[in-house]
């Protein structure tokens, strides 16, 4: 008679198939993009350094896009979120810069 | 005595100042979780961008590549040093195996999003699915770096020459026989410290798994720590894209 269910009352709402299919979408992206990768590390001579180096940022930055923005979510959050993720990474940026120039500089007195 | 529901109160929270806003729309856990994985965000920059400057200070190969030897006398070229496939003896396969890593983190995130949908539905089997994934996910990445970790420091079978004149096998964090001593010191550290990233995430999603297993989060109301600890997982992947192209690629 006295039958005490302290289950919680628990809703769950059908697979939203089409977010699902957006999210599989993605993957397929950053799969095919590493495999793009692979490609142009076998496929461009060692020799095009500059074109090999930029195109590998150019495929990260494309790849951490996706990750961020759409595993993230940080796509569709607020816009102020989303600016004070990404505006300190000038810092980052510059970091780049001024540590490679650098590197450059101390192998040109290297011995 | 005025009856106290006619009393009018001011509303708490009529102004911006008074609190109870939020202006960036989220939970005070997400966004901490946000500010954090930005101050992790600069520190693995800090440490790929001075492999950057320590890489950039060293000589480059210059000669053919197919001719390349490992020497002290500049940077190896890192397809030369990621060769090896487990199991498969003398069989050069240039970053076939980090290739197979980068795969399986790269799922094992699609899998963490998809146990964050299915927390949104409120659906625990379909959480408890998907968190299960994402963790064989992350082992299994564990278990590839403990294998490469291994094969680096134990080397090839031919080693190199040192400074000294005497032949090196693999690698410590002193001397190594692929190039100059920075380039296994990065390697250990770089890697090492995302590994360690990689290990705490497992740690936390075994966590969320658990709680929801014995239905925390269903006696809570919502399965917010899915969506938190999934952050923190969908940057170690991203830390990994990253680590890949500046340290196998490039």
């Amino acid at each position: 008679m006295a039958h005490v269910d302290d289950a919680p009352q628990v809703t769950v709402l059908p697979p939203d198939t089409a977010k699902i299919k957006k999210l599989w979408t993605v993957a397929g992206i950053l799969g095919l993009v590493t495999l793009l990768e692979f490609g142009i590390a076998f496929g461009v001579p060692h020799e095009m350094k500059d074109l090999r180096v930029w195109t590998f940022i150019l495929m990260t930055i494309v790849k951490a896009a996706y990750i961020v923005g759409e595993f993230m979510h940080l796509r569709y959050e607020v816009k102020v979120l989303l600016w004070s993720i990404l505006i300190p990474m000038v810092f980052v940026v510059w970091m780049l810069v001024a540590f490679v120039y650098e590197g450059m500089s101390i192998s040109d007195v290297r011995p | 005595m005025a009856n106290p529901s006619t009393v009018t109160v001011p509303a708490p929270g009529r102004s911006v100042w008074d609190g109870g806003v939020s202006p960036m729309n989220a939970s005070y856990g997400k966004l901490m979780m946000w500010f954090f994985l930005l101050s992790d965000a600069f520190t693995f920059s800090a440490l790929l961008i001075t492999y950057g400057l320590v890489r950039s200070s060293h000589h480059a190969y210059e000669g053919a590549v197919s001719a390349f030897k490992f020497s002290q006398a500049y940077w190896p070229i890192p397809e030369k040093v990621f060769a090896s496939i487990p199991f498969f003896h003398n069989v050069n396969a240039p970053l076939v195996f980090v290739g197979l890593m980068t795969f399986i983190l790269i799922m094992s995130s699609v899998t963490m999003v998809l146990a964050v949908e299915a927390g949104h539905r409120m659906d625990r089997r379909a959480v408890e699915k998907w968190m299960l994934w994402t963790i064989i996910g992350g082992l299994t990445f564990l278990s590839c770096q403990a294998w490469e970790w291994t094969h680096f420091i134990h080397g090839t079978h031919e080693g190199s020459a040192v400074a000294e004149g005497t032949t090196f096998f693999g690698a410590n964090l002193r001397m190594n026989q692929y190039g100059p001593p920075d380039f296994a010191a990065f390697f250990f550290f770089i890697t090492g410290f995302h590994g360690f990233h990689v290990f705490s995430g497992v740690m936390l999603n075994f966590l969320v798994f658990y709680n929801t297993v014995t239905g925390v989060y269903d006696r809570r109301g919502h399965y917010e720590m899915v969506e938190k600890v999934g952050l923190y997982w969908h940057f170690v992947d991203l830390v990994w894209v990253f680590v890949f192209t500046f340290f196998y690629l490039v």
